[in-house]
């Protein structure tokens, strides 16, 4: 059986002979195998690599972006001329960006980062391929419904990438969809009344959703049911944990915002105005609707995912950063305990904070007092976690192998962005910063050297375990280097251009804004648009190595054994890569999964399923501080 | 009332065990007539004026929890249901009352109205 | 390959996988029709004295289809303890009632309900013109006892043709009763037996009117919303009953006859469902049709 070129040979093929429990026996043909799996692995590869591809393309929308904040209103050279071959003709007439495109640009720029990138990355993929590896089960408790949310994934993707295509363009009212804006965008003379931009990205969300709810079932009943035995609550992987906590804020938060997409569907097709008030007038006559809506109603149940949704994009970054540091540094992560306790408080108060995200919407005193209160409080805990990571360093035996190169510089970038978070809890600070470019450089700063960095290190982690070959190590630290480099460039500066009031979402770069011509470091707020563009693109040439070290390695990389990182958790006593079913004998738990560095042994690490011997119980009885 | 219990493919258990579950037949048919009762109720106390139109839906409301409370207990047996379910349920009643209330209270505590 | 506990339970859960699966996935759904429930609450406090209809749904049919859903939530578990007791042909009876009544429920909603709607007409008086149709509205005797004013006349249009024809300038609409006699005190609250609109006809003029809309979504916040919750759980109901079928023609019974607990336990989890769609009408019944 001879693997294809994009897809490391998974199912079947590695020791077919020696399976744990009954087998059937079956071949399945090529479509089965690698397409229309039901295998989390293979899944969780197909998830990885969609939205892989999602992600760059996402990011080159933004470089495109960057073009029109560096230099507004020139032709972009070279690309500009064939761009509007692939978006249309009217987006960039000359190579020159319209305002409308540059707004479709941005809305599709968050919508599939979020959607289409981090979230199926960093929550399927990761959680797919890893958790039931770590957890000793031989799959998914429900794998046809796995396959299921993939494939809704899919079409939901492919319909938001058609909306680039159809008249009109791609959605253009930011990823936040605000009402009554969307409500009434894209619709009139030249647009389809179906097949309009925003109108199949609010269809293309309904799929997306539908997937993450499938998927969200179904890890949550894996961890629950499939843990393997002596393998606790309390002795599962940080990661599994922090995917854990993901997949309920999925399950419960996406919901409302379904409702909200459903009603904003009906008030583009079916003349309902959910969120359209009365007496609206809209290009000089009045909208022929019943009004009565509330356009706040929308942000409300938007929120209400969209703060959750924001956890759903960090979490599993720090699970995967918690693996790597505890492997690379030798010593089992410090504080255990707290650190499932506190991503549990996050993931509880993650869904009473989202009012914080309307502070300028004319909220009384009361109910603001009542969420930048809980606002206030997540960030405890969030503290609590970076503050364990650091901890854990501490004393650690650090070996910085490209994954602890990404998980370390992951520390301080999401410690720049938590921080910067918290002058936005105060609603007075915020009726200044909102919609600043502080706000982008805020959250970039979370999810982009902080998430992305945390995807990266896992790439670079479970690589050997899905290929059985390393990545090049040379070629991953010209990936890491420039990346680092570029990424504080492109935002550390966006936090200045905020302070001076300079508007996102702004077509003209922040010209029209009178402060923008102050100066910061020797450059207006405005100038500095072209350092940060420049930062962006190179940031997009250095992830062309990853892209070829990527696909190369899988069949040329560094052979390697099945535990090439030496680490301690379940999923390195499967053979690289594991066949249909995981485990040649069904792993058992016997300690916790951080047992680095036990006094008294040979070997630096202890694998969770060796057996506690005797003598060890005594001399466990003597250090008790070790591993819970 | 309790859950019929987990059970193998042993015929001879079988016999005491549909045993058992015929008592809980006579408890669906129970309940279902109740239910069909108290919709009876619920349209008759609709035509009942209890001052307030608030104070109408409030006594409507509280009828339909106390229907949806024996479709949840009996019907879906989750009088009887594992602690796990029960935790997952309590978190999502809470987190669906926030959404309830922290907007009603936004929408009832602008800054002007 | 086989995965552990999808019959049989786990020691420490005491659950099998698909029960929590199902359950899960109805805590979503809780949160679906949550956010639903709560546009709902946030469009009425909302709404301005007069937009907020009553008594404009049928309450006899929608009680009746109350009871048949009640009828299949009885039938359904009825059917999931017959499989418990091994008793097939019980099961695939109480299936097919079940199914019954869901596809009862949804010809009368699709057929009856929703359809009957698009023909009734609502005309919304401009404030300045309230006055000059007093005799319809009965608002003086309404202001006088401190009820909301009445800003639309309702009823059957008699000349559809006037929505599109500029030259027309008026509409004749046959009166819903309520309008013929509006100071009686009895017509203050909506009726329980649904009366149709009379052929009394009144001819409201069009520069007077607001704007005039059938009762479909498009007509009010409240329509708006009565429309998407009971589509949405018209597609729920939709979806069972095509679960159901499945579960109920032959190749349920191979299944059963492979493993009968099987059979059982999927029938157990499609019935949490149904009875979850049954929970959520026990909430839409009052909320629209009595409120």
């Amino acid at each position: 059986m001879d693997a294809s070129a994009s897809l490391p040979a998974t199912a079947g093929h590695h020791d077919p002979h020696a399976h744990a429990g009954e087998h059937e026996h079956h071949e399945l043909g090529w479509w089965r195998k690698y397409i229309f799996s039901t295998d989390h692995k293979v899944i969780g590869i197909q998830y990885g690599l969609c939205g892989l591809v999602f992600l760059f393309f996402g990011f080159s929308l933004m470089m495109i972006m960057r073009w029109q904040l560096a230099y507004p209103g020139q032709a972009l050279p070279v690309i500009g001329k064939w761009l509007p071959y692939f978006f249309g003709p009217n987006t960039m007439p000359d190579g020159k960006m319209t305002p409308e495109f540059y707004n479709s640009l941005g809305a599709m720029h968050g919508t599939i980062m979020i959607f289409l990138g981090v979230v199926p990355v960093a929550f399927a993929a990761f959680g797919n391929f890893v958790v039931p590896l770590q957890i000793g089960a031989p799959d998914m408790t429900f794998p046809k419904v796995n396959a299921a949310s993939f494939w809704a994934f899919g079409v939901g993707g492919v319909i938001m990438l058609t909306s680039f295509f159809v008249p009109g363009g791609a959605a253009k009212g930011g990823w936040t969809s605000y009402v009554p804006l969307s409500d009434i965008a894209d619709k009139g003379p030249g647009f389809h009344p179906f097949l309009n931009g925003q109108t199949l990205w609010l269809l293309g969300f309904i799929f997306l959703i539908t997937s993450s709810l499938l998927g969200a079932v179904n890890f949550i009943t894996t961890i629950i049911q499939l843990r393997a035995k002596g393998l606790t609550w309390m002795r599962l992987p940080f990661f599994v944990w922090s995917q854990f906590v993901t997949a309920f804020l999925l399950l419960l938060a996406f919901p409302p915002l379904e409702a909200a997409i459903v009603m904003q569907l009906m008030d583009r097709t079916a003349a309902t105005s959910f969120f359209l008030p009365a007496g609206m007038i809209v290009n000089g006559a009045p909208l022929h609707i019943s009004g009565g809506g509330s356009p706040i109603l929308w942000q409300h149940l938007f929120w209400f995912l969209g703060h959750p949704e924001v956890y759903v994009l960090i979490l599993p970054a720090f699970g995967i950063v918690a693996e790597i540091l505890a492997n690379n540094s030798r010593k089992p992560l410090w504080g255990y305990k707290s650190l499932v306790f506190s991503v549990l408080v996050i993931g509880f108060l993650s869904f009473v904070v989202w009012a914080h995200h309307m502070w300028l919407t004319g909220m009384g005193s009361t109910v603001s007092a009542f969420f930048q209160t809980t606002t206030l409080l997540i960030s405890i805990p969030s503290v609590i976690i970076l503050s364990a990571f650091f901890i854990s360093l501490w004393g650690g035996s650090i070996r910085f192998t490209v994954p602890m190169l990404w998980a370390t510089a992951f520390l301080p970038m999401f410690g720049i962005g938590g921080l910067t978070g918290i002058p936005l809890a105060f609603n007075s600070a915020d009726l200044y910063l909102h919609d600043t470019y502080y706000i982008i450089a805020h959250f970039h700063y979370i999810v982009a050297p902080g998430t992305i960095f945390g995807l990266f290190a896992g790439i670079y982690y479970w690589y050997p375990k899905a290929t059985g070959r390393v990545m090049n190590e040379f070629w991953g630290k010209v990936h890491f280097w420039p990346s680092l480099i570029c990424m504080n460039v492109i935002f550390l500066p966006m936090f200045l251009q905020g302070m001076l009031g300079m508007h996102r979402r702004w077509y003209d770069g922040g010209q029209g804004w009178t402060l923008s011509g102050e100066h910061i470091w020797g450059l207006t707020g405005f100038q500095w648009n072209t350092p940060i563009s420049w930062a962006a693109w190179i940031m997009g040439l250095a992830q062309i190595p990853f892209i070829i070290n990527f696909f190369w390695s899988i069949k040329h990389g560094k052979k390697v054994n099945d535990n090439p990182w030496e680490a301690t958790t379940l999923e390195w006593t499967a053979p690289s890569p594991p066949p249909h079913g995981n485990f040649v004998t069904i792993p058992i738990a016997y300690r916790g999964p951080y047992e680095y560095s036990l006094p008294g042994r040979e070997k630096d690490f202890t694998m969770q399923n060796e057996p506690v011997e005797p003598a060890e119980r005594s001399r466990r009885a003597v250090e008790p501080v070790l591993v819970h | 009332m309790n859950n019929p219990p987990d059970i193998s493919q042993d015929p001879a258990e079988h016999e005491e065990y549909a045993h058992n579950v015929q008592k809980h037949v006579r408890g669906y048919l129970t309940v279902g007539a109740l239910l069909l009762a108290f919709t009876g109720i619920t349209v008759a106390l609709s035509y009942v004026d209890f001052g307030t139109r608030k104070a109408n839906i409030g006594v409507a409301m509280l009828v339909a929890t106390l229907k949806a409370g024996m479709v949840a207990a009996i019907f879906m047996h989750l009088a009887a249901e594992k602690r796990l379910i029960y935790r997952v349920l309590i978190f999502t009643g809470f987190f669906v009352l926030a959404l309830f209330w922290l907007t009603y209270l936004a929408w009832y505590n602008p800054v002007v109205r | 390959m086989e995965i552990p506990y999808t019959i049989s339970t786990r020691p420490d859960t005491g659950l099998w996988n698909a029960k929590i699966g199902i359950w899960l996935f109805l805590a979503s759904e809780v949160m679906l029709f949550g956010g639903l429930f709560s546009a709902y609450v946030f469009l009425r406090l909302d709404a301005q004295p007069g937009e907020w209809p009553h008594g404009l749904l049928n309450v006899p049919v929608g009680t009746m289809n109350t009871a048949i859903l009640i009828m299949s939530s009885v039938t359904v578990v009825l059917a999931w303890a017959a499989l418990k007791m091994r008793r097939y042909r019980a099961y695939w009876w109480y299936m097919l009632a079940t199914i019954m009544c869901g596809v009862i429920f949804l010809f009368v909603k699709l057929y009856y309900e929703w359809p009957q709607k698009f023909e009734h007409y609502g005309i919304f008086i401009k404030p300045g013109a309230l006055e000059k149709y007093e005799q319809y509205l009965g608002n003086n005797r309404r202001t006088e006892k401190g009820m909301e004013p009445r800003i639309e006349i309702s009823g059957h249009l008699h000349n559809p043709e006037a929505l599109k024809d500029p030259n027309i300038k008026e509409y004749e609409i046959g009166l819903d009763p309520v309008f013929v006699d509006p100071n009686n005190p009895s017509n203050d609250r909506p009726h329980f037996l649904y009366a149709p609109p009379t052929d009394h006809i009144a001819k409201i003029e069009k520069e007077d009117v607001d704007r005039i809309d059938s009762f479909g979504p498009w007509h009010s916040a409240y329509f708006a919303s009565y429309f998407t919750i009971t589509g949405l759980h018209g597609a729920h109901v939709l979806a069972g009953v095509l679960v159901f079928i499945y579960m109920w023609l032959p190749v349920s019974k191979r299944l059963y006859q492979r493993n009968p607990e099987h059979l059982a336990n999927r029938v157990e989890v499609c019935g949490l469902f149904w009875h979850f769609v049954d929970l959520v009408w026990i909430f839409v019944f009052p909320l629209f049709y009595l409120l």
